[in-house]
């Protein structure tokens, strides 16, 4: 009878840490881990010691403290003796402004460009390419810099509007005036308005939402449900029958015809810039630095996203669109429902981090003296307190933030249109 | 049944095609005309192609080349065409451009910055036209990293020297150890000898050397240096010492050790979750307080650094791309022949995945180049920096347009011809069967 016995249990050994696949991976990762711990401990303490002898140690204080300077380009209401907090609060919104502004344009306008790049006729495709390669190899910093030199220097003054012969006179309707002070446009008032909700009291938070805006929202909220529902009936319709029922009178009136009723109640009118005085009342100012900003933001991204589209589109095989015309579709019907659905998918990942750098970007505004975060928090807030340390690593959160919710958000949106293989 | 019937026996020779088909009307039928929208954009661009250019022709040509201030330049502009609008000014690019280029740098040696570009050439040429230019000249893209600092901020000899002594350093304990003991153990004891060379050693290796054989030229305060100099020295420094940070972070990326893992996940989506302005920041605020108490090293090289480390994490995303690209097999194949990790990387993965990556590598680059115009937000004087001096200096204020075309075309040559030349080195590289 033969016994089977196990074999010899092998002894673990120290020098099997270095030699032995199955313990080194442990023994480099310790060894970084402790390097990591290392590098952090030094650094931190040299901070500390850092702080102690300039006699700044981090506190978060100066947040409460007043402000005691203008931020001219706002969405709330804000004025010198606010909080820092405050500051930096209207700051955020004036990038998240600025970053939502740009990136619609520059979606617009980059499409735009990318699908006439590919156009068939030869010139367009020309400027388009000349397009491109312009703004992708100059810098950022520079097309804003020298789009505020152009509003500043190129625009004409206030007053020459005024007298007898004005140099200058205002666009569209008279409504839209373009100054080297900046842009102003007609607002929207209501003369019965609902009012605002106050929230968050006064703390450095606070913020009014207008009451008439929430109505509108609601009102094409519900207009949209109906035409919806309105196509749905539609292709019911089409199923059972073979025809589809002509809505789109229908849908227009859904959505249009609540939204004017409402309008009117409300007293909906416009208010137009006139000049009194030095300068233009009234209206909307939209200040040069966020023009010139939001202009070359835009234009710069657009060129990047133009490439994106046309590679997106290069991307899907030429027999797609050949077989979409074999069944009879028109170039238009084509691209849309053969050749974007599918180079959407393409598309969207490279796009996300267009937005990302675009928003990024915008914490160039500082070079312009658009007050958003960087200018508030990390500007002037940073210089009058001397508390580098604080602002720096919040304004890096902030922006991590930011950057960490719009990329989840995309990749959300890019997983839902995603196609699903296997 | 008579025969009627005709059977061509000869071909009949090749007629023109019809006049509207060939030629330069052809080509404007099918390419510009091809229906009523091409007409219409056709026209559209012929009027704003019309409409640009007869603003900037006139402007770059008819222009005033020779004069000591803008209102100088009017009353020349008035003099000549009777209008101050549509000419251009170069006369303060002509004033200028010196300092444009090379910022405060002392101007009896200007010659180090332009040899420095010279030889930056030269020492790029065996790397980037390797099957034209001899593979002995690599020899002297090793040494050029040293030779580089030494000539743009001169000072004695050793310095550079005692940089170079530390990598032989750390190679010498690497074989040593890796024969010896083992190839881990031998790594981090080539980093630590390098590291205590550096920082403990060389210094007074240095003294020591200067004092008995003073070797050297003048030197160069940093904060002399700026314009476009400044940019290209930034843009080289991030663009060099980024690649091989990058290829080491995407390998962690990708690796199975958890932690190492986690380390480069998490420097890398911060770096890149941030504007690189507020890197500027801690550079130019923060680096001095996150080091021993009395080092004050200069703002140049703390840039130098935050720049680096940013566009290092942008090429280990980019490296990481083309390491995902790779078919798991190529591992694979590399682990059935027996070699290890990193001959595995070095033979196998790293060369294709950094081939299939050159569009993003080559873009990584162009990108960083453009943002060091950003120092200029922190106080250096580069091109920018420069530009929005001379624009509040009184003889030049109100001018814009000159300089901002000048700085243009300057970047957007070195960006154009790197990006023409990824696209070079990309047909050179196929290998696919399209």
């Amino acid at each position: 009878m033969t016994t089977l016995t196990d074999p010899p249990k092998e002894q673990f050994r120290l020098s099997m840490l270095l030699y032995d696949t199955r313990y080194r991976s442990a023994t480099i990762q310790v060894i970084a881990l402790i390097g990591f711990m290392l590098l952090a401990a030094w650094i931190i303490s040299n901070t500390i010691q850092n702080l102690e002898a300039l006699g700044k140690p981090v506190e978060f204080g100066f947040f409460g403290e007043s402000a005691s300077y203008d931020i001219n380009q706002r969405l709330l209401e804000y004025d010198s003796r606010d909080s820092h907090l405050r500051a930096a609060f209207i700051g955020l919104l004036n990038t998240l402004v600025v970053a939502v502004l740009g990136c619609i344009t520059a979606t617009i306008v980059g499409v735009m460009v990318g699908v006439l790049r590919l156009s068939n006729n030869w010139l367009i495709a020309r400027i388009m390419t000349v397009y491109v390669e312009m703004f992708r190899n100059v810098p950022v910093l520079l097309w804003i810099v020298l789009a505020m030199a152009i509003l500043i220097e190129g625009l004409p003054a206030p007053n020459a509007f005024r007298g007898e012969n004005p140099t200058a006179s205002m666009d569209l309707f008279n409504s839209v005036a373009v100054t080297n002070r900046g842009v102003y446009i007609p607002e929207f008032l209501f003369s019965r308005s609902l009012g605002d909700v106050h929230l968050f009291g006064a703390s450095s938070l606070r913020f009014d939402i207008s009451l008439d805006l929430i109505a509108f929202l609601i009102v094409l909220g519900g207009s949209i449900f109906s035409m919806r529902k309105v196509s749905a009936w539609a292709a019911a319709k089409q199923e059972s029958t073979g025809d589809r029922p002509k809505t789109w009178h229908i849908q227009l009136g859904i959505l249009f015809v609540p939204l004017i009723i409402l309008m009117a109640a409300l007293g909906f009118h416009l208010g137009y810039p006139e000049l009194k005085g030095f300068n233009f009342k009234g209206g909307t100012h939209m200040r040069n630095s966020l023009i010139a900003l939001w202009l070359a933001l835009s234009l710069y991204t657009a060129a990047f996203i133009a490439e994106i589209v046309r590679a997106g589109i290069l991307a899907i095989s030429k027999g797609q669109t050949e077989a979409a015309s074999a069944l009879g579709l028109r170039p238009g019907r084509t691209m849309r429902l053969v050749i974007l659905p599918q180079a959407l998918r393409v598309i969207i990942p490279p796009m996300i981090s267009n937005y990302l750098n675009l928003t990024k970007n915008s914490s160039l505004a500082i070079a312009v003296g658009y007050m958003d975060i960087t200018g508030t928090l990390g500007g002037i807030t940073m210089n009058q307190t001397g508390r580098e340390l604080e602002c720096v690593l919040l304004l890096m959160l902030v922006y991590l933030c930011i950057s960490l919710s719009i990329s989840a958000v995309m990749n959300w949106y890019n997983n839902s249109v995603k196609l699903v293989e296997r | 049944m008579s025969d009627v019937s005709f059977v061509r026996t000869e071909m009949l020779p090749e007629q023109a095609p019809p006049a509207s088909e060939v030629g330069l009307i052809g080509w404007a039928k099918h390419n510009l005309f091809s229906g009523w929208f091409n007409s219409i954009l056709t026209l559209v661009s012929l009027y704003a192609i019309w409409y640009v250019l007869s603003g900037v022709l006139p402007w770059t040509f008819q222009s005033v080349w020779n004069a000591n201030s803008l209102t100088e330049c009017r009353e020349i502009m008035m003099a000549t065409w009777g209008s101050t609008h549509g000419h251009a000014c170069w006369a303060v690019i002509n004033d200028r451009w010196l300092q444009l280029l090379f910022g405060f740098y002392p101007s009896h040696l200007y010659w180090r910055p332009i040899l420095a570009l010279v030889l930056l050439l030269v020492a790029l040429a065996p790397v980037l036209y390797s099957d034209r230019v001899p593979s002995k000249l690599l020899i002297f893209t090793a040494i050029y990293p040293f030779l580089m600092p030494f000539l743009m901020w001169g000072g004695t000899i050793w310095g550079p020297i005692s940089a170079a002594l530390g990598f032989v350093i750390g190679w010498g304990v690497y074989s040593a150890l890796s024969k010896q003991l083992s190839e881990l153990i031998g790594m981090i004891g080539s980093a630590v000898a390098a590291l205590i060379w550096w920082l403990l050693l060389s210094s007074y290796f240095v003294g020591a050397l200067d004092s008995i054989l003073p070797i050297g030229i003048e030197a160069v305060q940093s904060r002399q240096f700026g314009g476009f100099m400044l940019a290209i020295l930034l843009g080289v420094v991030a663009i060099g010492v980024s690649l091989p940070i990058g290829v080491v972070l995407a390998l962690g990326r990708q690796s199975d050790l958890l932690i190492v893992k986690y380390m480069c996940v998490g420097f890398i989506e911060f770096i890149r979750g941030v504007p690189l302005i507020t890197l500027l920041f801690v550079a130019s605020l923060l680096l001095n307080l996150f080091l021993p108490p009395g080092t004050n090293f200069d703002i140049i090289l703390r840039v130098m650094i935050m720049m680096t480390l940013f566009s290092a994490a942008y090429m280990a995303e980019v490296i990481r791309g083309g390491l995902a690209a790779l078919p798991r097999g190529q591992y694979e194949g590399a682990d059935s022949l027996g070699l290890n990790y990193w001959q595995a990387q070095r033979l196998i993965i790293m060369p294709q995945a950094l081939k299939i990556s050159i569009p993003g590598i080559v873009s990584t680059f162009i990108g960083i180049f453009k943002d060091t115009v950003l120092v200029s937000i922190i106080g250096l004087f580069d091109v920018l920096g420069l530009a929005n001096a001379i624009r509040a200096d009184t003889a030049w204020n109100g001018i814009y347009w000159e300089l901002f075309a000048f700085i243009g075309a300057l970047f957007f040559v070195v960006c154009f011809s790197m990006s023409r030349y990824s696209m070079y080195l990309e047909r050179k590289l196929q290998t696919g069967h399209r």
